[in-house]
């Protein structure tokens, strides 16, 4: 699905992610940690398609194909969900209009007609009902006013609406209560399929619990440093990130 | 990939261009520059107008000779040279006896290209057509409809005409001829334009609609428009202008009359998408426009406008509230891109009691442009309980263009309540970046912030036109983006 080999960015001149090497197959969970400003954001960035930053070397592959030359739209048309950290605020454009227009606008880049109002409307109904989304919800300003957890719930709709191949969760969990966490997680496990694949970024364990990954990656000064499995994320909870960097500068 | 930044943005909507910009070729029939008062006698003799009329015209043109072309305003242009521009051009070809059908194909196919066909006009919308083509009101749809219910919608040299009683009881009463410079030229030159008049207790079953364009070089636009809707009656009207792309500025002065008697309303919409010169500001139509409005007791008038075109736009649509509970509205969108200028804004003015204002102003500068909002709220000492609530809010895109906003606000009355609202923001890279993100190109984006930021006022047209408005708005703003 995803392939990224040596791969060197950095923004405004400052170097930020130092050689990244990682794979990730369809069906996959991978989740990547470490602590700020280790350049978690910027991978997510990067893989995206952010024109603030610079690729010097290095290669993202999609499905066997460098997408390094694609604008953020086509990587997205190919596939690739971000969902933000923190999520623009767009007044007077509900959640509604908005995912037609994304999906529409992908739907014309494969050339296919908009979808019909008839499919869209039920395709927005079963999701918001996976999501625990109101319908009043649906009529908002995009994320105008929104709570820290009706904005990641709105990016995770999103997703579902977009059924996107590599979906990149960027501190999804950051400013969700316990309730939020398990709904927003429910939703992701839903969509997750052997066709598929997500890449989960966080701090902490505690979404770990409810999206459960395959490989767990510790990234640090701009370079992944440690992998392994699911209780590497426990022994970092336990520990916190010093004996990492230890391990690093020793 | 490429990169995209503010600056790629600001480059990319400097080089749309106007996508009415096509001239037809039809045999026109151009009076010789310049203006005197034979040329005032000259052309109230070709339209075959009435010995009043052409004395009208002659007294505003006496005013207008005295009078200076105001500077108050923040806009910045040479001034036209009034004597060098034809006051007077007619498409020879149409017979106003023909039908429809007997129209210069030149012309309709010009219809075609600027998409109002009108026979589709005629079929698929219920709204009824009065097309101005340069000076003279080419193909009226739907009259006999209209006369079924007692109203009147003709071009304003029929009605001088046909009823010079309204006419002469109501022309000039809103806006007086020695109103302002441009009110008093329009006054003694005026070519064209429409009539309406609703009778008590009729609501008008269509929307009604005018078409302006300028076609003919050198020529000035002057048309004036008359609406009267009596007690108890309603009507909504739209008038849509665009102009081909010429070098030379054209100038464009209109007056449009609104009378609401007691009871009534009036809703008056506008989309005006006149020639905007080019990129590197070369050209265009100045649009100096007098448009106002009367409420009687009980009566309510609606100003919709979304403004996209013009070198230099200076129009206040304005109420004057006289009767008790009457109501004034004033909704628009004034988009300004290049080196447009835009001076615009209302008047409302409150003699009434318990008068009631509303003014939603969006305006949206990009490129070079600069883009003032202007208004007045003047409450007067009779008018008890009065209330206004405005908000003007402006967009700018890029670090080169301005908004302004200048609000005059004038209460006698101390039971007045006056609310005023501004906002200012910029569309943001990370804004743009999200949308890309989830497959929206940045032409789309930009077209997607925008309507959302216009949504209060896109709401306010009829529905055949929001439409309309929400592509002029891409055109104006991203023509050639991505």
């Amino acid at each position: 699905m995803l392939e990224i080999k040596d791969l060197h960015a950095s923004v405004e001149g400052k170097g930020i992610l130092r050689g990244i090497n990682l794979e990730v197959k369809a069906g996959e969970v991978h989740a990547i940690m470490g602590p700020n400003g280790s350049g978690k954001s910027t991978l997510a960035s990067v893989i995206a398609g952010k024109e603030e930053y610079e690729v010097e070397k290095g290669q993202i592959l999609l499905n066997d194909e460098d997408i390094e030359e694609l604008a953020a739209e086509e990587r997205a048309h190919k596939g690739v969900f971000l969902s933000f950290q923190y999520p623009v605020e767009i007044p007077g454009v509900s959640v509604t209009n908005f995912i037609k227009t994304a999906i529409n606008e992908t739907r014309k880049s494969k050339g296919l007609d908009d979808m019909p109002a008839k499919d869209m409307l039920k395709m927005i109904r079963e999701k918001a009902e996976l999501l625990e989304i109101d319908r009043k919800f649906l009529s908002r300003s995009l994320n105008e006013g929104f709570s820290g957890g009706e904005k990641k719930r709105n990016e995770i709709f999103q997703m579902a609406m977009l059924e996107p191949k590599l979906a990149i969760l960027d501190e999804t969990d950051s400013g969700l209560d316990i309730d939020a966490l398990r709904i927003v997680a429910n939703g992701v496990n839903k969509l997750k399929s052997k066709d598929n694949a997500v890449i989960v970024i966080t701090h902490y364990q505690r979404l770990l619990d409810h999206i459960v990954p395959d490989f767990v990656h510790v990234l640090y000064n701009g370079r992944i440093v440690k992998s392994g499995t699911k209780e590497l994320a426990h022994e970092l909870e336990e520990k916190g990130y010093d004996w990492i960097k230890e391990e690093v500068g020793a | 990939m490429s990169k995209y930044t503010e600056d790629d943005l600001r480059e990319e909507l400097k080089t749309k261009e106007y996508e009415y910009g096509f001239y037809t070729d039809i045999e026109s029939e151009t009076f010789p520059i310049g203006l005197n008062e034979d040329i005032v006698r000259a052309i109230s003799k070709k339209k075959e107008e009435p010995e009043w009329m052409t004395e009208w015209r002659l007294e505003a043109f006496k005013v207008w000779k005295e009078m200076t072309e105001p500077e108050w305003a923040n806009v910045h242009y040479e001034k036209p040279d009034f004597q060098s521009i034809a006051y007077y051009s007619a498409p020879v070809a149409i017979d106003p006896n023909k039908t429809l059908d007997d129209v210069d194909p030149d012309l309709l196919a010009m219809y075609k290209k600027l998409g109002i066909s009108v026979d589709e006009q005629k079929k698929m919308n219920n709204i009824a057509m009065d097309i101005v083509v340069d000076s003279v009101s080419v193909a009226t749809t739907f009259k006999k409809t209209l006369a079924e219910k007692g109203i009147i919608f003709m071009s304003i040299s029929e009605a001088i005409k046909e009823h010079p009683e309204l006419v002469k009881k109501y022309l000039g009463t809103v806006v007086p001829q020695k109103d302002n410079f441009y009110a008093a030229l329009n006054s003694a030159v005026f070519s064209d334009g429409s009539f309406c008049y609703i009778p008590k207790g009729v609501r008008c079953p269509m929307e009604l609609s005018t078409y302006f364009r300028i076609n003919q070089a050198g020529t000035g636009q002057f048309e004036r428009t008359l609406v009267i809707a009596d007690e108890g009656s309603y009507v909504s009207y739209l008038e849509g202008c665009t102009a081909p792309s010429r070098d030379e500025n054209q100038l464009h002065a209109a007056v449009v009359e609104l009378i609401a008697l007691d009871d009534a309303e009036i809703k008056y919409s506008t989309v005006q998408n006149w020639f905007p010169g080019t990129a590197e500001g070369k050209g265009g139509v100045y649009n100096f426009v007098t448009k106002r409005g009367l409420c009687e007791t009980n009566a309510k008038i609606s100003w919709t406008q979304v403004e996209t075109g013009s070198a230099v736009t200076w129009k206040y649509p304005s109420c004057v509230l006289k009767g008790d509970n009457s109501v004034g509205e004033f909704y628009s969108i004034a988009v300004t891109n290049n080196y447009q200028q835009a001076d615009t804004g209302t008047k409302m003015i409150h003699l009434g009691k318990n008068t009631k204002s509303t003014i939603i102003s969006k305006g949206i500068s990009a490129g070079k442009s600069q883009n003032s909002y202007r208004g007045l709220v003047q409450i007067s000492s009779r008018a008890e309980n009065a209330r206004n609530f405005s908000q003007c809010d402006s967009l700018l895109m890029g670090n080169e263009c301005g908004a302004h906003t200048f609000p005059y606000i004038e209460a006698k009355n101390k039971s007045a309540q006056i609310e005023h609202e501004a906002t200012t923001s910029k569309i943001g890279e990370d804004q743009i970046f999200y949308c890309n993100q989830r497959g929206i190109d940045t032409e789309k984006a930009i077209a997607l912030i925008v309507n959302g930021f216009s949504k209060e006022v896109l709401n306010k047209l009829p529905m055949e036109f929001a439409v309309e408005a929400q592509k002029l708005l891409e055109i104006s703003l991203e023509g050639s983006v991505g």
